[in-house]
């Protein structure tokens, strides 16, 4: 009711104002007539995967009460998954968090109270407690050190599901402001390693094709993705290729049978870690069978060899990083043939042994990729990025790829599959990880830190230039007391990260440690935490999300949040009011602008004459419809928009090219648009003459991500698992997701539609390993590793079908945490854990 | 906010329908008896018997509406009528929609039967016949119209074989494919899994009496292909091989594809041996043809 009011009034303000004018606005009469009654419809990205699907969202009354996809979206063509046909539901869990909820014994705050609601100006308070004491340590502690020495005990655990904006404010507050690199998004255990992949072959990070591959390839192989059921719409779109393609195929690897495998005409199930293997295998098959593109590798391609052994990511004390004798991502130039003998060993029967692949699969599969004309996709998600060689095995896939020059051409490339809606927009774009600045800057690098100073207005030597501490490394530096003050924003990290009963929870829980989880509803994670701040979602705020296709596609607010909620943008601006720039910043740095002596944060950072360039309006479609902005109600500016341009500024002015957006008021106007936009075009293919601009005429390709335009060709060989099943713990553990829920099922299990469909994780087994163990179907199994055990019932039909010793259990289930059981070993170079991979047991509950 | 006279609008309109209910509740009243027999012959569609109900007279017959089957149901799925319900008196039953049948291996309602009105014989619950599904409303379902639901195939414990998944192209988007859920009446037990689940406000998928959903083939028809499984091979004695004229290059392939042309792309390619493959052509520039 508030908020029809609120639109009432501003209807007619703006009615009022074209009258005064002498302008009449199309439709504003109508939108006055009908505001009370009609459905209002207007458009907004699904906020589940990276497929970006497009949705109408129907508001009547202050509430969403319908959704219909979106008829004109090129992705989904008014299609949806079952859980964008729920999306309107989501919002409305009976137990949305409606006010700040703080632990508190006898009306203060004490880590073991219990949970009051506090008025937001409370909670903000008590927080500026905590962070200005560890910023006061980390002031101590940094006396007299230059930027690239610095170090913080202030952390943020951002997400892949914030909004550009969002994602944005957030790197500028902890970069900039607080001067700490340890934000990180969830993305880490989603993309990690495709961006290293990405970085390492081309310099620069993701996908050069565009879902366009998905109607002009002759094949597809899925390596470590489940896209019937990750990916539902863009399924469709292969399967339906598959249907209507003469001569097409599909190949799927996996390490266990998926529904994907339904539309198989090559289904393999590999070993665990062996694709490494198989790829090898295919690169020293087409090499000798000469089928790889001279002229091509001669021109675009350099050969490289990298550092081995390189441990699995776990403590420094663990004894696998003992026994370790190489680290890092080093590489050193090699030739052609160099590389060739590298790839020697991994004949057809090498392959097929390791793999358990019988050859003729092995052979046909390699044989498709040798083909000197069938176009070729490759695709894949968390198979390969949750891996402990995910940034090699990324590598190995794009060395295939490249040899036979089958390369950002319609229907021929790799593609790396996002998992989030703004994994690429928000997390990769915007460079919310902790050794990233926006648009592909590194904070390592001194120049792009004077970049980024440059826009930001702020004296050199700000922004820090050791890389932060990455998701997996904050929990154990939690745990530690190494890291005190820490943000978690939309996501929910107890339940997501591996062995969350020794490397997560301690942490929250840690004494010396304060938390605060901003979230709409009460996760696991918020329960960990000392502070809850409630949260708006999705279309209760104005936001912005990137797909896996670089499609940026904007959304306006339709609705008020619940209560007190806010986004998490306006909490992210908000809290900078709590600081003067004498708390956060030596006085030294002050010295160098003393025009920000006295300021607040916020001033420095969001009134900064580009944040705030853009006055309050009314936000109109071109149907005559107003929306509300709760931010810049609050702040008196719009602050999306000021936030947006000043990104665009890195896109501009910066020596890096090729991640030009277009401005944002176009945004609001279009169904997404895929970058680089040049000249107010889209880029299908990147890389590519003709559909890239920076490609000039005669060139053919050039990578100019890197800086002689070559991609690289880099050598991985196979190295095992971090652990592997033996005589006690003697199967596989494998995690993922179901169709039905997204992530941790915070949104999707209150909507009971969803959790009638799908109510609680299940032990996906073979028959045979759950009758040698006195399980059938039905019964509950214990599940046990060397770091804790959950129950769960055993499903041996269901739509996963592993083979014997290894089972699969979805993440999705907070009464079933099955991240007390995985391993936190991630890969050493992206830094992304391997939930793919870890040994149990299994016994009769 | 209540708009002042819309509220009594309302009341008449409750008020009507009250008075109209009272007048059917009273109507039936008056029918009595009578009709509560013909009632216990035909049950009402959404009514489930348990398992090992082979038809619905010998069930009633048998039947001492002891309640045994409903006590030892361990998840509340049976229920016994009640007076004023369609079913007949005191008989056991359930709604798919509220509780479906977990199909328990030992099967504990069958065996509690004192009287083998639930036939003792049903020992495997697979091969029980409690209804069958029928996906009823194909404009209501969202799997007709491209979306990708499935969760009736998701949640049926006889996946893959009482209900699987057809794909189709999808005409109107032109590019994605439609998964169409199929049932089959050779493995459906009726446990009405896919009924409880189905999303919809009103399942589009229910639980029916056999005798109500099932169709009949003409006993003047067989299925060919069908036929042909069951067999094992073609009822009629293979084909000599078939030969063709054909150009140099060409294949044709009687079983599958028909007329193979050299350049028709993966199927001759793929049949080729590695070494044979012209590579001489530059790779890009194949590619290039390829090109939109």
């Amino acid at each position: 009711m508030k908020m029809t009011r609120r639109e009432f009034v501003k209807n007619n303000a703006i009615a009022a104002t074209a009258t005064a004018a002498g302008v009449t606005i199309p439709g504003i009469k109508d939108v006055l007539a009908a505001s009370e009654d009609k459905i209002r419809w207007d458009k907004a990205p699904c906020r589940f995967c990276g497929t970006g699907c497009s949705v109408l969202v129907g508001t009547q009354n202050g509430k969403i009460v319908a959704t219909q996809g979106d008829p004109d979206a090129p992705v989904n063509k008014g299609l949806n998954c079952i859980k964008g046909y729920f999306l309107s539901k989501i919002m409305y869990g009976k137990d949305r968090l409606t006010k700040p909820l703080l632990r508190k014994t006898d009306g203060v705050y004490d880590k073991e109270g219990q949970f009051e609601e506090v008025s937001w100006d409370e909670a903000f308070k008590i927080m500026a407690v905590k962070w200005k004491e560890a910023l006061k340590n980390d002031m101590a502690a940094n006396k007299g050190k230059s930027a690239d020495k610095i170090t913080s005990t202030v952390g943020m655990f951002g997400s892949g599901q914030w909004t550009i904006f969002e994602g944005y404010a957030g790197a500028k507050l902890m970069k900039a402001g607080f001067r700490s690199n340890h934000i990180d998004p969830n993305a880490r255990h989603c993309m990690a390693s495709a961006v290293g992949g990405f970085i390492r072959a081309f310099g620069a990070d993701e996908p050069m094709g565009c879902y366009d591959d998905l109607e002009h390839a002759d094949a597809f192989v899925l390596w470590g993705s489940n896209m019937a059921e990750m990916h539902p719409i863009l399924w469709t779109r292969i399967t339906d290729t598959r249907l209507t393609k003469k001569d097409s195929e599909v190949h799927v690897l996996s390490t266990f049978k998926h529904r994907s495998f339904d539309l198989a005409d090559n289904g393999m199930v590999f070993t665990p870690q062996t694709d490494m293997v198989i790829l090898n295998y295919i690169a020293n098959y087409i090499i000798q069978n000469k089928a790889y593109n001279k002229d091509f590798i001669g021109k675009h391609v350099n050969f490289k060899k990298t550092t081995t052994d390189i441990g699995y990511g776990l403590r420094p004390e663990h004894e696998l990083e003992k026994k370790k004798t190489g680290s890092g991502g080093k590489l050193s130039g090699i030739s052609f043939e160099e590389y060739a003998k590298s790839v020697e060993e991994y004949t057809l029967e090498h392959a097929s042994k390791l793999s358990g692949v019988p050859e003729k699969n092995l052979l046909r599969l390699a044989k498709l990729y040798a083909h000197p004309t069938k176009k070729i996709t490759s695709l894949w998600t968390m198979g390969f990025n949750q891996h402990t060689r995910g940034v090699w095995v990324n590598g190995l896939m794009y060395n295939v790829h490249l040899l036979t020059g089958k390369i950002s051409q319609p229907g021929n490339g790799p593609f790396s599959l996002t998992g989030q809606p703004s994994a690429c927009g928000t997390a990769r774009e915007v460079g919310t990880f902790s050794h990233r600045l926006p648009a592909d800057y590194v904070v390592k690098k001194k120049s792009h830190r004077d970049l980024a100073e440059k826009i930001w207005d702020l004296p050199e030597g700000t922004i820090p230039g050791k890389p932060g501490y990455h998701a997996v490394l904050q929990n154990r530096m939690l745990k530690d007391s190494k890291l005190n003050a820490y943000w978690v924003m939309c996501n929910n990290n107890v339940q997501a990260a591996a062995n969350l009963n020794e490397e997560t929870l301690p942490g929250y829980r840690n004494p010396d440690n304060f938390i605060v989880t901003s979230d709409p509803y009460p996760t696991v994670t918020a329960m960990a935490s000392d502070l809850i701040l409630p949260t708006a979602m999705w279309t209760e705020k104005e936001g912005a999300y990137g797909n896996a296709e670089r499609r940026t596609q904007f959304w306006r607010q339709q609705v008020a949040a619940p209560g007190e909620a806010k986004s998490d943008l306006w909490q992210l601006m908000e809290f900078a009011k709590y600081f003067k720039m004498e708390e956060v910043w030596p006085a030294d740095l002050l010295a160098k602008s003393p025009q920000y002596k006295g300021k607040t944060l916020f001033n420095v950072l969001f009134e900064n004459d580009q944040v705030n360039k853009f006055k309050k309006q009314v936000v109109m479609d071109d149907r005559g419809n107003s929306y509300q902005n709760d931010e810049m109600d609050d702040f008196g500016f719009y602050p999306q928009k000021g936030l947006f341009e000043e990104y665009r500024r890195f896109q501009l002015e910066g020596p890096k090219k090729g991640h030009e957006q277009a401005d944002f008021d176009t945004y609001h106007k279009v169904r997404g648009l895929r970058w680089p936009v040049i000249d107010g075009k889209e880029t299908l293919w990147r890389y590519s003459e003709g559909y890239d601009t920076y490609v000039k005429k005669g060139e053919g390709f050039k990578f100019y991500g890197n800086k002689d335009g070559r991609a690289n060709i880099i050598t991985a060989p196979y190295e095992p698992a971090a652990e592997s099943p033996d005589a006690e713990y003697d199967l596989w553990l494998s995690t993922g997701r179901v169709l039905e829920h997204w992530h941790s099922g915070s949104m999707t299990r209150r909507v009971p539609e969803l959790y009638r469909a799908f109510p609680d994780a299940v032990v996906f087994m073979h028959p045979d390993d759950a009758k040698a163990r006195g399980l059938r179907r039905g019964l509950t199994a214990k599940i046990i590793s060397r770091r804790g055990e959950i129950e769960c019932q055993v499903e041996t039909r269901g739509r996963n079908r592993p083979p014997k010793g290894l089972v699969f259990v979805p993440w999705f289930d907070a009464g079933r945490l099955i991240n007390k059981v995985t391993l936190d070993a991630t890969c050493p170079l992206s830094k992304e854990t391997d939930y793919k991979k870890c040994a149990i047991k299994i016994e009769k509950a | 906010m209540s708009i002042p006279g819309k509220k009594t609008l309302q009341s008449r309109r409750r008020f009507l329908e009250n008075i109209s209910r009272a007048a059917g509740g009273a109507a039936l009243f008056g029918i009595g008896l009578g009709l509560y027999s013909q009632q216990s012959k035909s049950l009402p569609s959404e009514a489930i018997r348990p398992p090992g109900v082979v038809n619905e007279t010998d069930f009633l017959s048998a039947c001492v509406r002891c309640g045994l089957c409903v006590r030892d149901c361990p998840y509340d799925t049976l229920k016994l009528s009640k007076l004023g319900e369609q079913v007949a008196l005191g008989t056991p039953y359930f709604d798919a929609r509220d509780i479906p049948c977990e199909m328990c291996e030992d099967i504990p309602c069958v065996k509690a039967c004192p009287t083998g009105a639930l036939d003792p014989e049903l020992t495997n619950i697979d091969d029980a016949r409690m209804g069958l599904a029928v996906l009823i409303d194909q404009e209501a379902c969202i799997a007709f119209q491209g979306l990708r639901c499935e969760v009736c195939y998701n949640v049926c414990p006889v996946r893959d074989k009482a209900i699987s998944i057809n794909r189709l192209h999808n005409n109107r988007t032109g590019k994605h494919a439609l998964f169409i859920p199929v049932v089959h009446s050779s493995d459906c037990t009726g446990c009405g899994k896919c009924e409880h689940a189905c999303i919809l406000e009103e399942a589009a998928i229910k639980v029916l009496p056999v005798k109500l959903a099932k169709g009949e083939l003409g006993h003047h028809y067989r299925l060919g292909w069908e036929e042909k499984q069951k067999a094992g091979k073609s009822l009629v004695t293979p084909d000599i091989e078939h030969k063709y004229n054909l150009p140099e290059g060409v294949q044709y392939d009687y079983e599958g594809k028909g007329l193979i042309q050299p350049d028709s792309g993966s199927s001759t390619g793929s049949q080729r041996q590695p070494g044979d493959s012209p590579f001489n052509e530059s790779a890009l520039d194949r590619l290039n043809k390829g090109r939109l």
